[in-house]
Formats: C-alpha cells, structure tokens, sequence
C-alpha cells in the first residue's frame, strides 16, 4: 500500500516541525500561533485520510510501511507501518487534535504559543507511538509523550496541578521502565528490536510471565487499571480542558493498544495462563470504579472515574477469549469481544472527549467544575443542553450512540467466557446510567440554580462546530459500525490466531 | 652502554601540548599586566592545535613507545579528542565566569592545560608508574585551581578535603600498584595480564592489591561508599572549577579504569566484577536518595553525578568489551551533559550571586523561555528521557548489564533512575510552574554564552535523534564489532 508520500513519517514529522515553529514564531503573537497550529491540524488530518481510503482491508500484514537505519549497533530501526489495529487509533488521533486545537481558542491567554506548540509535539509524538514497529523507537515516543503533557498539566492546569502532573510523570515512567527492560531480555533473545520479530520469537514460561507482567504494569498504569489508576483523576482534574481531552480520548488508548500489540502477541502463554489477573482487574475496574464515579462532587473526576470504568470493557474484552475458548470450544466469540474491545476504546475516545469538552464549556463560563454550582443549565443554553444530554446517553451507553456497540460486544462475549463476567459487566451499564444522568440531572435540568448560571450564554460558533462533529462521530460510529469493524477485521483475526499460538 | 631514542612521534600530541603550556605559564607572567585576555586565547589556540594534531595523525593501530610505557591506540585518540572539545567548552565559559567574578588570573588556564596533559598521560599510560604520573599531574592542577579563590572560605574548604581525600585516594592507589607489582614482577600492563594468564601470579597478593586499585579508582569516580569529598567539593568550589572537576576528569578517570581493570586485569575479572557491582549498586542508590532533599543545584548535581557514576560502574561491571564501550558512551555523554548544566548556571551568575540555588531557576520560563527550555532539555537528558541522549546511554549500558546476565542489576538501575527523574522534574517544576512576583529578565552573562549554552543543550537533543554516530566510534575504538 503507498500513498504519493510517506504518509506515517508526515504524519508524526509535520505536527512536531510545525509545534517547534509555532514556539518560535508565536511568540508575542498568539494570533499567529493559534491560525497557524489549526491549520497544521487540519491539513494533517487531511493527509491522514489516505490511510483509511487506501487501506488494505484483506490483509492482517503491516501497511504503508517505512524503514530506515537507525541505531546499526543494536539493530535499532526506524520502522513504522499500521494495521487494522492501529490505523483507527491514528485516525482518531489526528481527528480529535482538531477539536483540540479548536477547543483552546479563547480559553488560553497565557503562553498561547508554548500550549499550542505543546500539543502540536505530542500529536506526533502520539501518532509515533501507534505506528511504531520497532520496540526502542516505540519505547522513544512513548516516553517523549511525558514532557510535553508534563509541563501542559502543570502549566495551565488547576490549582493542584503541581501535585497531579509530578504524579502522573512518575507513574507513567515507572511502568515503562520495567517494559524497556523487557524490550532488552528479548533483544538479547532474538537479536532484533523489531516488534514483528518479538511475536515470532520463541521464550520459555518463566520469561513470558515476567515480560508479560512487566508489560502489565507499563500498560496497566496507562489504561489505568485498578489499582495503579490514581494519577488518572488528579491528572484530569487539574488538566486544561483539551489536556483531559487528550488524556481520555488518546493518551488512554496507548494502554490498550500496548496489550494488544505487545502482551498477547509476545507472551500468547502467560496471557492464557494470567488472563484470570486481568479480568479480576477489569471487572474491579468496571464495578468499584463505578460506584466511585457515582458519589464525585467534580464533574470531571466524575467522568475520570467514568474513563477508567469503561476502559476496564477494553481490557475485559481483549483477555477474556482464553476462557470462551475452554467453555465453547470455538473461538467465535473471541474475535467478538476483540472487536468490542477495539470498538470501545474508539468509541471512548469519542465519547470522553466530548464529555471533557462539554464541562470545559460549562468551565469556561462559570469556572467552577463543582455540581452544585450549577443548575438548569439547559434553560439558558438549550443546544448546550441538546449535545450534553447526546453524550451522556453515549456514556450510558444507549443503543444508538457508539458507546453502546463495544460494550454490548464486549458484554456478550464475556457471557459465553464466564455468565458471572456477563453479569458483573453488564451490572455497570446500571450504574453507569446512574451517575451520567444523575450528573445531568443535577447539571442540565431543574430550575435555575443561581445568578451565574441565569447569565451563561450558549454556545458560539466555536463551540457548536466541535460539538457537531462529536456527535456526529458518536451517532454514525453507533448506528453503523460495521466500516471500523471491517478494517480490523483481518488484523484482529491474525491477533486472535498468534494469541493461541504457544511459543514454548 | 648505549642509548636509544624512543620513538617520538606518537606522543607529539603530549609533547606539543607540554611545550606550548610551559611557554604559556612563563608568558602570562610577562603580558598579564598588558594583554589580559592573551592566556585565554592562547590557551584555546593551544587546545585546537591538539586538537588537530591528533585527527591528523588518527590511528586505528596500537603503537607502543617509551618502552612499553605509553601507548597509542583508537581509544587514546577518541578520548583525547573528547577531552579537548570538553575542555575548550569549560574554558569558554570559565573566562566568562571569572571575569564576572572579578577573580581572573591567567593561571587558571595554564593550570587547566597542566591538568590536560595529565589526562592525556593517563589515558595513553600504558604501565603503572605512566597511569600514577598522570594522575598526579591532573591532580595537582585541580588542588591548585581550586584554591585559586584564596579569600573564599568555602572555596578553601573544598580545596582542603579534595587535596587531603584525593591525596588518601592516590596512596591506596600507589599501594595497590606496588603489591600488584610484588605479585607480578612487573609494571607494564600487558605484561601483568601475560604474568597473570601464565599462572605464576601469587593470587592472595593479587586480590588484595585489586581492592586497593578499585578503592582508588572508586575515589577518583567518586563512587559510594567513596564519595563523601563530591558534593562538599562541588559545591564549595567556583562554579568554573566544578565544571572543570565534572566533566574531563570523569573521561581520563574512564581511561584509568579501562587501562588497569581491562588492559592489565582482564583475567582478574572474577575479583573485581564482585566490588564493582557493589560499588554500582551502592552508588545509584545513595546518590539518588540523596540528590531528592538537595536545594542547591550544584550539591543536587553532585549527588546526581554519583548515581551517574553508578551507571558508568554497571556498565564495567558487565565484564565485557561491550559494557566498557557503553561506560565509555556513558561517560562521555556524562561529560558533555555537565558541560551544559554547569555552564548553564555560569551563564545565569552574577558577581556575589551563584544562581545555583534550586530557587533562582524560579519562573525562568518566564523571564528566559529560551535558557529555560534548554535547561529542560539537559535535565530531561540526565534523567534518561528520550529523545535526548541521555536516554541512550542508559539504554547501553542497561542493554550491556542485560547481556551480561545482571538483570536484577539493570532492574535496581531502572528503578533508581524512576526515583532520580523527581529531583529533575523538581527543577523542571520551579522553571516552568512556579511564578515570580517580579519578573526581572534573567540574561545570561553575554550574548556568545548564551549562545554557548544553546549550543551544548541543543547538541543533547541532536545526538539523542542520531546516537549513532557516538556510539559506534566507542564500539570501534574499544574493538568491538558493530552489527547489523
């Protein structure tokens, strides 16, 4: 597959160029900054489509690939391609980047240059993460990914943001290291850093269960799963606005994409034989989680805590196919709840996004996050109130909206693994409901609570467009899913097949 | 009896440099009064003239000369080469340093020569009394030029406890040399690892003259539980002297442990692999620990430079050509790193104030977003952050110990270096969050150092996107082939 231009390098290389330009040129002149980093988002969103017109739907095998030397002395490469796995997250990337952008027009006053050029580094960074081949060059964006989110948090975050962004550096970087040295043992092994070499690479049981638990806690703490999952709220709360948005909707991401890209292809016998670890995690993840989503204050921790729920699906979905495999002998429903799994974690990046950008509004106008602060909203902002209600369905998970897809996927996969996995998870649906619609009860309608609220205008153009293209997003990815699910099809086969291959 | 001439020429880069820096000490006596800056300007001249001789006469062979007591090999070339760009960086921004500090004499230069030429000594030193010779050469250069600020107390102090503990150090060095000679009958390098393969070597003799050597050389690292002169004397010391002790020393100091522990002692590996593992261990721990409470810069920096250290030491400890190379790779990125941060402070001083205080970064980005984003860029290196180069050098030597079947050694390293990325955040954190009530522009000292800065800061995040280079020439110069 090739494109007339080597589509994955620009891709990672034009957001970077351009943020470091944006550094230099927007200072002094934060007009400058912002029209310039809008239309770098939006003309690399453009040159990301080919990806997904020019995809080959057929084939499991790495596209549009680039490779270069890199490193020759340990065999270090600069290897990028995408499959069906990737190819959606990296759409999702640089889609939401432009409502990123968009979504820090007024807001920003300080800075502007260095918040835009921030968050320009970090889209290509991110994007680097996902289309990575080689393990070291993966390991390189992964990492890089903490400075520019380190210093967002902490600059333009809220009054805790010191506390949130430190804590978050460390934990991220704590579970990483323990993945680079894994990364090592197997070059050690195979001689190779390249990622398609580690899925062919023979390892004994022993090294399996310790790479895969080194992959765990590098992954686990960036989904977050119970119980590493604290950085996640404070990092969130304390996060400007579009810095939530790109925590939620892609920084998230990056875990899951990491067990599936890494664990199961890599340690296929210790995923079988620790599978158990990580359902028990999920399900907590799912059902605890969710209860402390329902007594927050903050409507971002709320919503925070509402990510980290409706990630526990992704990873619930991605490791429960060992045990369909032992209980219905066929492997139908694995391929189901992989699907489910990836399904959920774009739909999420949807929904959460627009979650964080609907309280940003909110944010922006009273600069309060407290519940009780507001009111009847929906009196004076009835489109507001129209999108909010739209999202919160989609958080919920109603038929219809995104949100529900992965998760009845995810949920009727785990039925055929364990009744009790179906029970549990499809429980949340209950009090996800509970306190998404508590939270726009006690926010959107009623009487208006107070002055402040009484004077909050609704949304601007700005606003509108971004909001219009959320919902857009959610409703046709929830009425007709099947174009997604038929990119990854291919690829989620191959990974089903090289889960269940034993490497012993 | 008759007297042969010894083959000059692979020793010109030394014998030049000699030359040039006796005529130098003589001619800053007579144009001091006149010509204040000719010292500083000759002294580079002199650096580049090295410089170059030695890139002329590069060689890919092992040349040995003085009888068996000095040698010319890839390595002693690639370290010199480094030895000379870092030190023509420390030059640069000690002239600026102490002018502002209104302590310049020429004789901080022709020191730093001196102490040059010792380094070279000890980096070609191919038998113990060349490598002793060249330690007290460097040494005596230091002592001095540290207690060059003779009315500072603290300056003083640190000059004290260097010479005292250096001079400690340098005796458990000259014992254990002498014992090694009393076990092998010889001094020349080569000859000891002959006298130890053959077998005749008495082995109770042996292992103790190498905990003497290693104690030494630990010293000289400024390795835990030999560490405690680091941070007294980085701190005390001007901060153009810290900058100096940092970084060129640390390069001939890899040099010394190359030449002894693997030229001379390669068969002893056994022996010392255990102490250096201690040695590595205790030094990512305690350095690290540390460094987290530390307010001031430089002391922070000198804890910092420990757990660095402990870094360089797994890297040996490997037993292999390949984590030698890393420590080398280590080490010199070390050095260019410190180059940086050092000069970084140097830039920010200002006559009777240090900026080297945790708090004077406060708000930088505020009042330098440039200086403060290249002071980002070097403390983001020295936590091991990629893109910056400091990511590398760990990743080799880590990879070095992995190979070398000391995972749960990489593992303490990995998790030590979690722990050191806090205190460099810390930094990070008060350049970028923290605000000043009044925000005075903070400048560095002259534009050209300014500029200085940005050039060592900027080279971090270069080298980090191209490695390759770097690490191949410390792959080729300690013979081990490249892959792929």
């Amino acid at each position: 597959m090739t494109v007339g231009y080597p589509i994955l390098s620009t891709l990672i290389w034009l957001p970077i160029i351009a943020g470091v330009i944006v550094l230099f040129a927007g200072r002094n002149n934060p007009r400058l900054a912002k029209w310039l980093s809008l239309a770098t988002v939006i003309v690399t969103f453009l040159l990301s489509l080919p990806l997904w017109f020019a995809f080959d739907r057929t084939t499991a095998a790495m596209q549009f690939v680039e490779k270069l030397d890199w490193i020759p002395a340990y065999n270090i490469q600069y290897f990028l391609g995408v499959d069906g796995l990737s190819m959606p997250l990296v759409l999702l990337t640089t889609f939401t980047q432009v409502l990123v952008i968009a979504s820090a027009w007024e807001v920003i006053k300080e800075r502007v240059e260095q918040y835009m050029g921030a968050f320009l580094i970090m889209q290509g960074l991110m994007t680097g993460v996902f289309v990575a081949l080689d393990a070291v060059l993966f390991y390189v964006f992964w990492e890089a990914l903490l400075i520019p989110m380190f210093i967002v948090i902490g600059k333009w975050g809220g009054p805790r943001r010191v506390y949130a962004t430190i804590k978050f550096f460390l934990y991220t970087f704590f579970g990483s290291v323990f993945m680079l040295v894994s990364f090592l043992y197997m070059y050690y092994q195979s001689g190779s850093f390249s990622i398609l070499d580690f899925h062919t690479l023979p390892l004994g049981m022993t090294a399996q269960i310790l790479i895969f638990l080194a992959f765990l806690i590098a992954f686990a703490v960036k989904i977050p799963m119970f119980p590493v999952h604290t950085w996640l709220p404070d990092a969130h709360v304390e996060a400007p606005t579009a810095g939530s948005v790109v925590l939620a909707a892609i920084m998230l991401k990056m875990g899951g994409y990491g067990f599936v890209r890494f664990s199961l292809p890599i340690t296929p016998d210790a995923s079988m034989q620790l599978d158990w670890l990580v359902i028990v995690l999920s399900l907590i993840a799912i059902v605890y989680i969710g209860f402390v989503a329902l007594v927050q204050h903050d409507m971002k921790k709320l919503v925070a805590y509402s990510s980290i729920s409706h990630m526990g699906f992704v990873t619930l979905g991605m490791f429960v196919l060992y045990d369909i495999l032992q209980n219905t002998g066929t492997l139908q429903g694995a391929q189901l709840g992989m699907e489910g799994a990836m399904v959920q974690m774009i739909s999420h990046g949807f929904i959460s996004g627009a979650m964080f950008l609907a309280i940003g509004v909110l944010y922006d106008r009273l600069h309060t996050r407290e519940i009780s602060a507001y009111g009847g909203v929906v009196n004076v902002m009835p489109w507001f109130g129209f999108f909010a209600v739209l999202f919160a369905m989609g958080n919920v998970g109603l038929p219809g909206t995104s949100g529900f897809v992965g998760e009845f996927m995810v949920i009727l996969s785990s039925f055929k693994a364990n009744p009790w996995y179906g029970i549990l998870a499809a429980f949340t649906l209950i009090i996800g409901a509970a306190y998404t619609l508590w939270m726009v009860k006690r926010v959107i309608f009623g009487d208006i609570r107070n002055e402040a609220v009484a004077k909050m205008e609704d949304l601007n153009k700005r606003e509108f467009a971004i909001m219009t293209a959320l919902a857009v997003a959610v409703i046709a990815l929830g009425v007709y899913p099947y174009p997604l699910m038929d990119v990854m099809h291919a690829s989620v086969e191959h990974l089903i097949q090289q889960a269940f291959t034993s490497k012993l | 009896m008759t007297f042969e001439v010894p083959n000059l020429a692979p020793a010109l880069p030394e014998i030049v440099l000699l030359t040039l820096t006796s005529f130098l000490l003589i001619a800053d006596t007579v144009w001091s009064k006149r010509c204040a800056h000719c010292t500083y300007w000759a002294t580079q001249i002199t650096l580049l003239v090295v410089g170059w001789l030695i890139v002329s006469s590069f060689t890919t062979q092992t040349v040995v000369t003085f009888d068996g007591s000095f040698v010319r090999d890839t390595l002693a070339d690639v370290l010199k080469l480094f030895i000379v760009a870092t030190s023509i960086g420390i030059f640069l921004f000690s002239r600026e340093y102490l002018l502002q500090q209104r302590s310049y004499h020429g004789e901080f230069f022709v020191l730093g020569l001196y102490g040059v030429l010792g380094m070279f000594v000890m980096v070609s030193a191919y038998n113990l009394i060349t490598l002793y010779l060249g330690l007290e050469i460097m040494s005596l250069a230091l002592y001095a030029m540290i207690a060059m600020q003779r009315d500072s107390q603290k300056a003083s102090e640190a000059a004290m406890k260097y010479f005292v503990l250096g001079a400690l150090a340098t005796g458990m060095m000259l014992y254990g040399m002498s014992m090694l000679y009393g076990a092998t009958g010889t001094l020349e390098l080569p000859k000891i690892a002959q006298v130890i393969a053959s077998g005749h070597a008495d082995q109770a003799v042996l292992a103790f003259s190498l905990v003497f050597i290693v104690i030494g050389l630990a010293f000289k690292l400024g390795a835990v539980p030999f560490h405690m002169w680091v941070p007294d004397v980085y701190h005390g010391a001007p901060t153009a002297m810290t900058l100096y002790l940092a970084s060129a020393p640390k390069i001939a100091a890899f040099a010394m442990l190359y030449r002894l522990l693997w030229d001379g002692l390669q068969l002893a590996l056994p022996d010392w692999q255990g102490m250096l593992i201690i040695l590595s261990v205790l030094s990512l721990i305690v350095g690290t620990v540390i460094a987290v409470v530390q307010t001031n810069l430089k002391r922070l920096l000198a804890y910092s430079g420990i757990s660095h250290m402990g870094f360089v030491l797994m890297g040996v400890a490997a037993g292999d050509a390949e984590g030698f190379a890393a420590a080398m790779f280590y080490i010199i990125i070390y050095a260019i790193t410190s180059v940086a941060a050092f000069g970084m402070i140097i830039a920010l001083a200002r006559m009777g104030h240090e900026f080297d205080e945790i708090e004077d970064f406060k708000g930088l980005n505020q009042r330098n977003p440039w200086l403060a984003a290249m002071m980002l860029f070097i403390m983001f290196s020295m936590a091991g952050i990629p893109p910056f180069i400091g990511f590398w050098v760990k990743l080799a030597v880590i990879e070095a110990a992995v190979n070398a079947g000391l995972l749960w050694l990489a593992i303490v390293a990995v998790i030590t270096a979690v722990i050191g990325a806090f205190y460099y955040l810390r930094v990070v954190k008060v350049m970028y969050f923290d605000t000043v009530e009044e925000s005075k522009p903070a400048e560095p000292i002259t534009r050209e150092l300014g500029f200085a800065v940005s050039v060592v800061s900027g080279l971090l995040l270069i080298l980090g996107l191209f490695p390759s280079w770097i690490l191949d020439l410390c792959y080729r110069s300690l013979g081990v082939t490249v892959v792929g």
